[in-house]
This record gives structure tokens, sequence and C-alpha cells, in this order.
């Protein structure tokens, strides 16, 4: 199958409230790669195995949270498509040219009912740094620290769910993979995908606009998960929940803190989903499974503690 | 030797001792108590918001969001982020403590 229109999740903007601090968790503890800092103080990241420049963008702001989330798609062509698309449904579309400095192509933007600023582009600048393409060896340099392989999603919390599920399904080609059902019918919970991973972006209904639950990295395996465990009891840092699975998705997984208190989750595993696969449904009375499957239960974390 | 300050929390008389120095809400964590909710324990999410009612503390830095500049002055914290220079005394004012006491 070809993947075509949205291909993945680019990057992500988020809200520091101290950028050295933040530096020593991205870079030292999760091991991204800073690529540069830009004239307004802004650092780009990328994980090892990523062709683009950046995937992670972290501004130091007095409020945590995320400023936008960005989807690379398959060409300028597919860009002037989703931009046509979504004018016509009536979502206002902004333009942002393309920013040599910022290794970036052009841009568009919208605002998502459920409060979050989402872009698209198509292209961006590569780096010496990314991933061999002749006689490719596994890495340039033996990976560091938790040895994140990619940014791989992000879980957000909104009211108009339906509205962004709408949005990403109808006009932008994601399929719904799987979601969480009240008795009434409300969806509580929905995952979303553009291509073969079980998600590329999960939505929950919460009662405030934009709210960040988590930011996710890929780990290649159950043991590099088991060793991103030990560097976080090392080093002290904010442990949410895990190493555990979600039955969901089938993650193995932990969901831990920034030094800001935006939750970060590393993960691998998870199955591949094909556009024909039926949607998987949880109902709530099972929902400590779907979420954590080995403790049966939700933490009261889960369901309010966002940025 | 660590000085040691003792922490009351007014709503449910638990008191704990925090090391000058360590967080508040961690130190409360370590000693295996629960009275003040626990969130990212990192300033970001204001799930351990309190209202500091006797004592001398420093503030790390807090999520605005949850503690404007003037309720910092007024003493509303996070738990996770203030170090005790005294023996406290705080209260909590989380946002479900305060639908629980509306109710």
């Amino acid at each position: 199958m070809a993947i075509q229109g949205v291909l993945r999740p680019g990057y992500v903007q988020l809200r520091v409230l101290d950028m050295e601090a933040a530096l020593v968790h991205y870079r030292d503890r999760i091991g991204l790669d800073v690529m540069m800092t830009d004239d307004d103080g802004l650092v780009y990241l990328k994980a090892y195995d990523e062709f683009d420049h950046h995937s992670i963008i972290l501004r130091e702001a007095p409020e945590t949270g995320m400023d936008f989330m960005g989807f690379k798609v398959a060409s300028e062509e597919a860009l002037d498509a989703f931009a046509r698309s979504l004018r016509a449904a009536g979502v206002p579309v902004d333009e942002i040219p393309a920013d040599e400095g910022r290794y970036l192509g052009r841009r568009i933007g919208f605002l998502a009912p459920t409060g979050h600023r989402f872009e698209l582009f198509a292209s961006m600048g590569r780096s010496n740094a990314c991933p061999m393409i002749d006689n490719p060896e596994l890495w340039h340099a033996e990976p560091r620290a938790m040895r994140a392989q990619r940014f791989d999603h992000c879980l957000l919390y909104g009211d108009d769910i339906d509205g962004t599920m709408d949005i990403f399904c109808r006009l932008l080609g994601f399929v719904l993979t799987e979601q969480v059902v009240a008795p009434d019918g409300t969806v509580i919970a929905a995952f979303l995908s553009c291509g073969m991973k079980a998600h590329d972006i999960a939505l929950v209904r919460h009662e405030e606009k934009g709210k960040l639950h988590h930011v996710s990295f890929l780990l290649e395996n159950w043991n590099d998960v088991g060793h991103a465990a030990d560097i976080m009891s090392r080093y002290n840092m904010s442990v949410d929940i895990g190493p555990t699975r979600h039955g969901i998705t089938r993650g193995q997984t932990i969901y831990f803190f920034d030094p800001s208190g935006n939750r970060n989750e590393v993960f691998a595993g998870g199955y591949t989903f094909y556009p024909d696969h039926p949607v998987r449904t949880w109902s709530t009375d099972e929902v400590g499974k779907a979420i954590f499957y080995y403790e049966r239960a939700l933490n009261d974390r889960f369901m309010t503690v966002v940025t | 030797m660590t000085v040691r300050h003792t922490i009351r929390v007014e709503n449910c008389g638990d008191h704990f001792t925090c090391p000058e120095g360590e967080g508040v809400l961690q130190a409360m964590e370590k000693q295996g108590r629960s009275s003040i909710p626990v969130g990212c324990r990192s300033g970001g999410c204001g799930r351990c918001r309190v209202e500091v009612t006797d004592g001398a503390f420093k503030a790390g830095p807090m999520s605005r969001r949850h503690v404007s500049e003037a309720e910092g002055g007024q003493a509303l914290v996070l738990a996770c982020r203030i170090y005790p220079r005294s023996d406290l005394t705080i209260r909590l004012a989380t946002p479900a403590f305060r639908t629980a006491v509306e109710k």
C-alpha cells in the first residue's frame, strides 16, 4: 500500500518553564540531539533515527503545554489540496512561508475544534545527523540515554473531540483504529492513524480546550523500555506509571514527566494497522485494561493531569 | 546534618517532615503519605496547589496557568515546587478540592 496524503507526525512545539532543565531531560535523558537554537531562543531537537532536521521544538515560556503539532504530507500538491478541502469545509487556514534558516518548507496551519493548533508541511531540510543511506550502518554513533528512535505521536485532551476527529478523518484521511465508548454512545477516547501505526494522534474528551496529555517517543524494544526505567530511577525523574502495557494499541510503555510537567511517553511495540481493519472498541467498564493492561485500572492522574 | 522542617496540612491534620531544600510534595511521597494530590511533580499541572498559611519557603518555577504572579505573592503555590525554610502550615487549594468543598 502506498501511503499518500498525510505521512506521519513531523514535529511538536512544547512550552517549558526552564530551558536548561528541559535540555538535560530531552537531550541527556531521552537521548535527542540538539540541532540548533534560533534567534528567539527556541531549541530544535531530533531523535537519532529521524531523517528530517527536527521533530521536537522547545520554547521557554511561563506556562507549560503544547504550542502546535505538525504533520508531514506527501507533496506540495497534497499540501495545496489539504488547504483547499479545509477551507471548503469552513476551517480557516493560515499559510506560513518557507523558512530556510529553520530548515522548514512552507506550512499551512489551522485551529481544531478542541483548541489545538495543527500544521501541515511537505518539506523539511535534512541534517548531517540523519541516518545513513549508502551502505547504511545502524547509526553514526551508538544512541545515547533512552535511545529514542523517533517522535511518534501525541495524545491531546479537549472538549469537542468529535469536531477534531471529523477534520482528521474526513478531510485529512486519518482512520479511526480504536476507541473507548461510554454506554450512551459518547466517544471518550479516539485513536487515529494516517498510515500503518496503531495511532499517530489520539484524543480524549476533557472539559478544557487545547490540553496536552503526552508526547511519545518510540524505543526499539521492551528491553529498551526497561533501560529507560533504569535511567528514570537513576536520575530521580518524575514517573507517572510503568513500565506497563496499553490494551489499546498494545504498546509497552512508561509515562513520565519533563521538568516542566509535560507528560512524555517512551514505548515499544504496538500492532500494525491496515486500512481494512475494523475499529476496535473498548467499553468504559473495561477502560482500566484498555489504558493500563497490567494494572487493569486507571491511575487518578490519567484523566486529570494535563498541561 | 540536613535541617528538617515540619509540614502541617490544615485540612486533614496530617503532618510530615521535609528536609530543607527538598520539595514538600516529594518529601510527602517519600514518607508514604498522600494528603496532597500528586500530579506531574514538576510545576506544570497544578494538581498539588496549596496555600501556605504560615512559614517561609523558597519557590521554583511553576506554570503561570495555575499560579499567577499575584497569587504567588499571596502564597498560593504548587507543593512540588516549594522548599521549606521553616515549619510550614498549608491548606489544599487544588481545583478538585475546591469542587468538593463547594458541593
